[in-house]
């Protein structure tokens, strides 16, 4: 067996999954708390990537340096995309919490249209490219062909995030709440929970994780455009899905597996089959596990 | 009293019937189909300004057949399932002949509509070979030629001139990418002089392309084929770039785009694309092209000229069949040559334009440069 090839590959899908992981970890938080498909998810992401280039582009001007610039670019679009997040769910979500289920998930692909169909009005149709923001040390030079800089970035700060999200949830109070919102609203807020609160802060961490997501894949790729988190959106679907929809350890393995699984169905097999292969994995899980690899089967009470 | 009412009626009805199709044939409608918003609107806008421009030109002239042009934009958004709604749009609306579409894909679903309704289609770009190759629809024509020109051009290209015997060759599974890239896998099979090493397919907007990136560099390709658009190029050469792999990457119609170069930025330099031949010194293209500055205040882009030559050559067809009828106009297309922005151009039997043809550009300092 080919090792340099199969680390090559496992890199690759590394990268890939830690941007699924992260955007997944916004669709399994809303949907363990309020059970809402949150279709306009990806979207933020989208909103991520560009806030970041407008104001790269902006800061560029000033002539900051390259890493400067990324960091501020991703803070910016993470404060951005949180407000996006909060004003999504008082906008779409909020009237609609107490109707039937399937009213919300309307409302969640309409605010998916609008806001793509915003960007393409506010912005533009066409592919924009992206500063190269992340610089190339020179001690990353030979393993240049596997990982780059920016790839190392993404891992390294999705690692990070996930991280510090895994801790915020169980070592502080506001995790709690969000914990026991989880389990039960109508009961947590027996017990002085503010769910709407709780609620709102979930919509704020997922949008602000898929913002560092957005602005991370940007940067690696070097090009936005209105569409990206249509695609991407569907794939951490899919991941959190995989991982069992509604578990935070869950999405983050879906990511991964997801990632992995379309590095090496491409690598061994064919990218012909990237998607289908990925898809045929996600079919096999459920059928033996139908919560996911992660998820707890629920039993229904009585 | 009650003959005389009887009497106006009859007039009445009388002059309404002859109005109506007097006035459907007031002027001659021409249709232009194509992705006028969208991912791939920069390859449809600049043909519907260029037939807005030819119509105005004409009409000041005093038209054609003695009547006045009327465009007809329809979008598809190159999108199959839109550009099956487009022909039938401009179908009902008495198109008599329609510039487009621009895609491929999207032609090849709007053929059968304008087929049955006999109006004559001709595209400024979409070159997929079995359009005009198959003979299934001689109502059919188009300004640019087919890809297996292409790919040819592109095989002949990276064999003698690059000298590169493995090739990876990659596609984006549409229509018009794995047209291309089969003929290339195809003729370098066939010429025996090359070997495939690798034969792909990717999935268009993906996250990132490492894993295909990696996948050719195992292959041990000295050369990488690319059939499809600009977004999935810039993505790919931007990371062969990345993991450190400097090898030419050769492409077709769909990457010779300013967008590519924008995109990719410093990455896109060397890159090989090829394009329709270079016609700047022809007069009527410096004329098509200074009307294009004066009227939008900027340079056209993708597929201007072509769209420019099959409005002269559409308009000019109907002129000379001296009719609306669409054998006529088929049968002009076919036998009288006209000077268009590409040259002076006739049909063939397949509806392929005599005298058009494909060059090699290459990227130098930002702008795509003919290799002569």
């Amino acid at each position: 067996m080919d090792w340099q090839y199969f680390w090559e590959l496992f890199f690759g899908g590394l990268t890939r999954g830690s941007i699924y992981a992260l955007i997944a970890l916004g669709y399994t938080m809303v949907y363990g708390i309020i059970e809402l498909i949150n279709f306009a998810h990806g979207e933020v992401y989208m909103l991520g990537a560009f806030t970041a280039l407008i104001v790269a582009g902006a800061l560029g001007i000033y002539g900051f340096p390259a890493l400067a610039i990324l960091i501020i670019a991703a803070v910016v679009a993470v404060i951005y995309c949180a407000a996006y997040g909060l004003t999504l769910e008082k906008i779409a979500y909020k009237p609609l919490r107490d109707a039937q289920r399937l009213s919300p998930l309307i409302s969640a692909i309409g605010m998916s249209i609008f806001l793509q169909n915003y960007v393409i009005l506010a912005q533009t149709s066409d592919f924009m490219p992206f500063p190269n923001l992340v610089p190339q040390p020179e001690f990353l030079e030979p393993i240049a062909h596997i990982m780059g800089a920016s790839e190392v970035l993404i891992i390294v700060t999705s690692a990070v995030a996930m991280a510090a999200l895994t801790l915020f949830i169980k070592y502080t109070r506001m995790g709690k709440a969000m914990r026991a919102t989880a389990q039960n609203r109508k009961m947590a807020m027996l017990l002085g929970i503010d769910a709407d609160k709780v609620i709102s802060l979930t919509f704020v961490i997922g949008s602000s994780l898929a913002a560092v997501g957005g602005v991370l894949i940007a940067s690696h790729v070097g090009q936005v455009n209105f569409a990206i988190g249509f695609i991407a959106g569907i794939k951490a679907f899919t991941a959190a899905v995989l991982g069992g929809i509604g578990s935070i350890p869950g999405a983050m393995l879906g990511g991964l597996v997801l990632g992995w699984c379309e590095s090496f169905a491409t690598g061994y097999i064919s990218s012909d089959y990237e998607d289908a292969l990925a898809f045929a994995l996600l079919v096999l899980i459920l059928i033996f596990r139908p919560s996911g690899i992660l998820g707890k089967a629920k039993t229904q009470k009585v | 009293m009650r003959k005389g009412w009887f009497k106006v009626l009859v007039a009445g009805l009388a002059v309404a019937v002859m109005a109506c199709p007097a006035f459907a044939a007031d002027t001659i409608k021409f249709g232009v189909a194509g992705a006028h918003s969208g991912d791939l609107a920069s390859y449809g806008l600049p043909s519907a300004n260029a037939a807005k421009l030819v119509a105005k030109m004409v009409n000041a002239k005093g038209g054609v057949l003695g009547k006045q042009v009327e465009v007809i934009p329809q979008d598809d958004q190159c999108k199959p399932e839109l550009a099956t709604n487009a022909a039938t749009k401009l179908v009902s609306d008495g198109a008599v002949v329609v510039l487009g579409h621009i895609c491929s894909g999207a032609t090849k679903a709007a053929l059968p509509i304008y087929k049955e309704a006999n109006i004559v289609l001709m595209s400024p770009s979409a070159t997929n070979p079995a359009l005009t190759q198959s003979g299934d629809y001689p109502n059919f024509f188009r300004t640019i030629a087919s890809d297996d020109q292409q790919a040819r051009l592109g095989v002949d290209f990276t064999i003698d001139k690059l000298g590169k015997k493995k090739i990876a060759v990659l596609h984006d599974k549409g229509d018009y990418g794995k047209g291309y890239a089969e003929y290339a896998k195809q003729f370098i099979e066939e010429g025996g002089k090359g070997t495939v090493v690798l034969f792909e397919g990717v999935t268009p907007g993906a996250v990132d392309y490492s894993a295909v990136v990696q996948k050719i560099r195992n292959s041990g390709a000295e050369a990488v084929m690319f059939g499809g658009y600009h977004p999935e190029a810039s993505k790919i050469v931007q990371q062969l770039r990345k993991k450190r792999m400097d090898l030419p990457f050769v492409s077709d119609d769909g990457v010779k785009d300013d967008t590519f170069i924008k995109v990719a930025g410093k990455d896109a330099e060397g890159v090989y694309a090829s394009s329709s031949r270079d016609v700047s010194s022809l007069p009527l293209y410096k004329e098509a092209i200074e009307a294009h500055v004066k009227e939008f205040g900027a340079e056209p882009g993708a597929f201007y000229k072509e769209a420019y030559a099959a409005s002269l050559a559409l308009l000019n067809a109907i002129e000379k069949a001296g009719s609306t009828d669409s054998a006529k106009i088929m049968n002009a297309l076919r036998t009288e040559f006209v000077e268009t922005s590409v040259g002076k151009i006739k049909f063939d039997k397949r509806g392929d334009a005599e005298g058009v043809g494909f060059s090699m550009y290459q990227v130098k300092n930002g702008k795509y440069v003919e290799l002569k």
